[in-house]
């Protein structure tokens, strides 16, 4: 259990973080995204709920570390053809919440966000619960673990190119 | 045009070699396509193992309609539309499960789920009706290829058999790959919506003129060999089986590279327990035969595409408004390959998908460029004439030319002009 002082000087740093990550996504900017992951790190976007297992069923999204390279470095080509040109983005994020520490030490976090994305298709808004495991590497946070659940993944949903 | 074409005009909207915008945007074609297509032809709807047990349904679809495919008491399965006979409220609300029996929450009528109507709220209001003709509507026709249920709104016509044709040995090849001879539809599925026709993504299944500009993003990162499939120089080829049905068939290029999994990327050691049971299956050679040629990649007339790893279910839902249901394909028996299956899935295809995003993104840019009105033709001579035919008759080409298009288009206007 935290003191209130240093629960609150944690809180501030994550959610800081979190700002900061939200931004990256919003501005593209794809190599300072990728380097607030771990080297464990995984990113995960469910299909059908929120409980599903990811090993046993499909995900939107459930890239290892290797993988999430990949996602960027393909954006990073220029010619991934659904970002060219690039969804205009603005996201809020809130209800940012400590939750309980994990046993290895990461940093519990929640948040929810609402993505307002403009494409080539038309405007479109995607709501999500966010759960991260958050580390401290080097003095610095980093992702360990980002869970992305849009709150209508049973739909069949349009293209989501752009990192949620 | 708003004002669907009489059977004699079809022809006018596609010719050998080119075919009219509006057949892609016209939301009286897609009315026409709903009855003499979806409501008519075979409809691929779901496959025996997403209902294993006794009263196990799932929701599936032709087209915009609800259908609820069940495996009943006595083992049989059913398709049946998700409309209540009393005032078509749905009966089923839920993706999949296990029941007995739908009730309808309007006025509590109940049906079993074979259909039968078993009973309705205050009886005594009813007396002298017959239940047995307030049953839930059904699909007329219900069929079965190696576990693939196919659903026709149609009496009479061909035979599932007769209308797979040629296709049919292409789904065997399929269930080959599994040491048990089956395949398993069990991973769940992603539903990819695209503002486009639905014709869009048919035709480009097997369109291998697209990959190596659509997906030169990923190969060109993920060190990929699939780009080269799809070069100038492949021996691989396009096939017209009739009905409908389309292949790319990549089989000679895997022959010359003549590696078991090589197909897949990856080798028979890193995958020693499928390599086991498939050579206790089929013995040696023949396994190795199977290993080497890989899994299909074909458009089964209008909307299941079995795309070597995955399966594609393509549903309209509107004259601009598509889904794509799509899932890992899985194999009896194979636990070690199904999973590398369902992780190159998830990192393919979907929403997010490495190359399927990108192809959405044309689908939805084609279908807002034919809404120009010139030039007024879609263009599909490419290859037109070094067509050739194969041993068995079937219409074949380089792996980058338009027959497979071809094919669609003469089997559309065949089907357009019988009604």
């Amino acid at each position: 259990m935290l003191s209130r002082e240093s629960s609150a000087t944690l809180m501030s740093a994550v959610t800081a973080f979190v700002y900061k990550e939200a931004r990256f996504q919003d501005e593209h900017q794809y190599e300072a995204w990728e380097a607030l992951w771990t080297d464990d790190g995984v990113y995960w976007v469910p299909a059908n709920g929120s409980d599903i297992d990811p090993e046993k069923e499909m995900s939107i999204i459930y890239d290892n570390r290797s993988r999430i390279s990949l996602r960027v470095k393909q954006l990073l080509t220029g010619k991934r053809h659904t970002q060219t040109p690039q969804s205009r983005l603005r996201r809020l994020v809130s209800n940012i919440e400590l939750l309980d520490e994990q046993q290895d030490g990461d940093i519990s976090v929640a948040s929810n966000s609402l993505v307002f994305e403009s494409s080539l298709r038309d405007d479109t808004i995607w709501a999500a619960r966010n759960e991260y495991r958050l580390r401290y590497v080097d003095g610095e946070l980093r992702m360990a673990y980002k869970k992305v659940t849009l709150v209508n993944n049973e739909k069949a949903l349009f293209t989501l190119s752009f990192l949620i | 045009m708003n004002v669907v074409p009489r059977a004699s005009q079809w022809g006018e909207l596609i010719r050998p070699d080119r075919v009219h915008g509006s057949l892609y945007s016209d939301p009286a074609v897609f009315e026409a396509e709903l009855q003499n297509i979806w409501y008519r032809t075979w409809v691929y709807v779901g496959h025996e193992s997403e209902v294993p047990k006794a009263n196990d349904y799932v929701v599936k679809s032709i087209g915009p309609q609800s259908v609820i495919m069940t495996r009943d008491e006595q083992g049989k399965v059913n398709l049946l539309l998700n409309r209540c006979s009393h005032r078509g409220n749905q009966v089923c609300s839920y993706d999949k499960g296990n029941a007995r029996s739908f009730t309808c929450p309007f006025h509590s009528w109940t049906f079993a789920n074979d259909g039968r109507l078993v009973g309705y709220a205050f009886p005594d209001g009813y007396e002298g009706q017959d239940k047995s003709k307030l049953a839930l509507g059904r699909v007329t026709r219900v069929q079965s290829y190696r576990g693939f249920v196919f659903g026709s709104f149609a009496a009479e016509g061909p035979t599932l058999q007769e209308h797979l044709g040629g296709a049919a040995e292409t789904i065997d090849r399929l269930c080959r790959f599994s040491p048990e001879g089956e395949v398993e539809v069990t991973a769940g599925f992603l539903k990819h919506r695209v503002k486009a026709n639905w014709k869009f993504i048919l035709e480009n299944e097997c369109d291998g003129y697209h990959p190596a500009f659509v997906h030169s993003s990923i190969f060109g990162v993920a060190d990929s060999a699939i780009g080269k499939l799809y070069g100038g120089a492949s021996t691989a080829l396009t096939r017209d089986y009739g009905n409908g049905h389309t292949e790319i068939d990549l089989r000679p290029e895997f022959r010359k590279r003549d590696a078991p999994m090589s197909w897949f990327g990856t080798t028979e050691e890193r995958l020693p327990d499928y390599t086991t049971r498939m050579k206790a299956a089929y013995g040696e050679q023949q396994a190795r035969e199977i290993m080497i040629d890989g899994t299909p990649h074909v458009m089964i007339f209008p909307n299941l595409f079995i795309a070597e790893i995955q399966m594609f279910v393509i549903q309209p839902l509107a004259v601009d408004d598509s889904v794509q249901h799509v899932t890992a394909l899985q194999f009896k028996g194979a636990p070690d390959l199904n999973r590398r299956l369902r992780q190159q899935t998830m990192g393919s295809v979907g929403p997010a998908g490495l190359l399927l995003a990108d192809d959405s993104e044309m689908y939805e840019r084609c279908h807002r460029g034919v809404l120009s009105r010139n030039p007024e033709w879609i263009f599909l001579a490419r290859g037109e004439k070094r067509e050739r035919r194969d041993e068995l008759g079937f219409r074949i080409g380089h792996v980058t030319d338009e027959i497979p298009s071809r094919g669609i288009w003469r089997h559309y206007r065949s089907l357009m002009e019988a009604a």
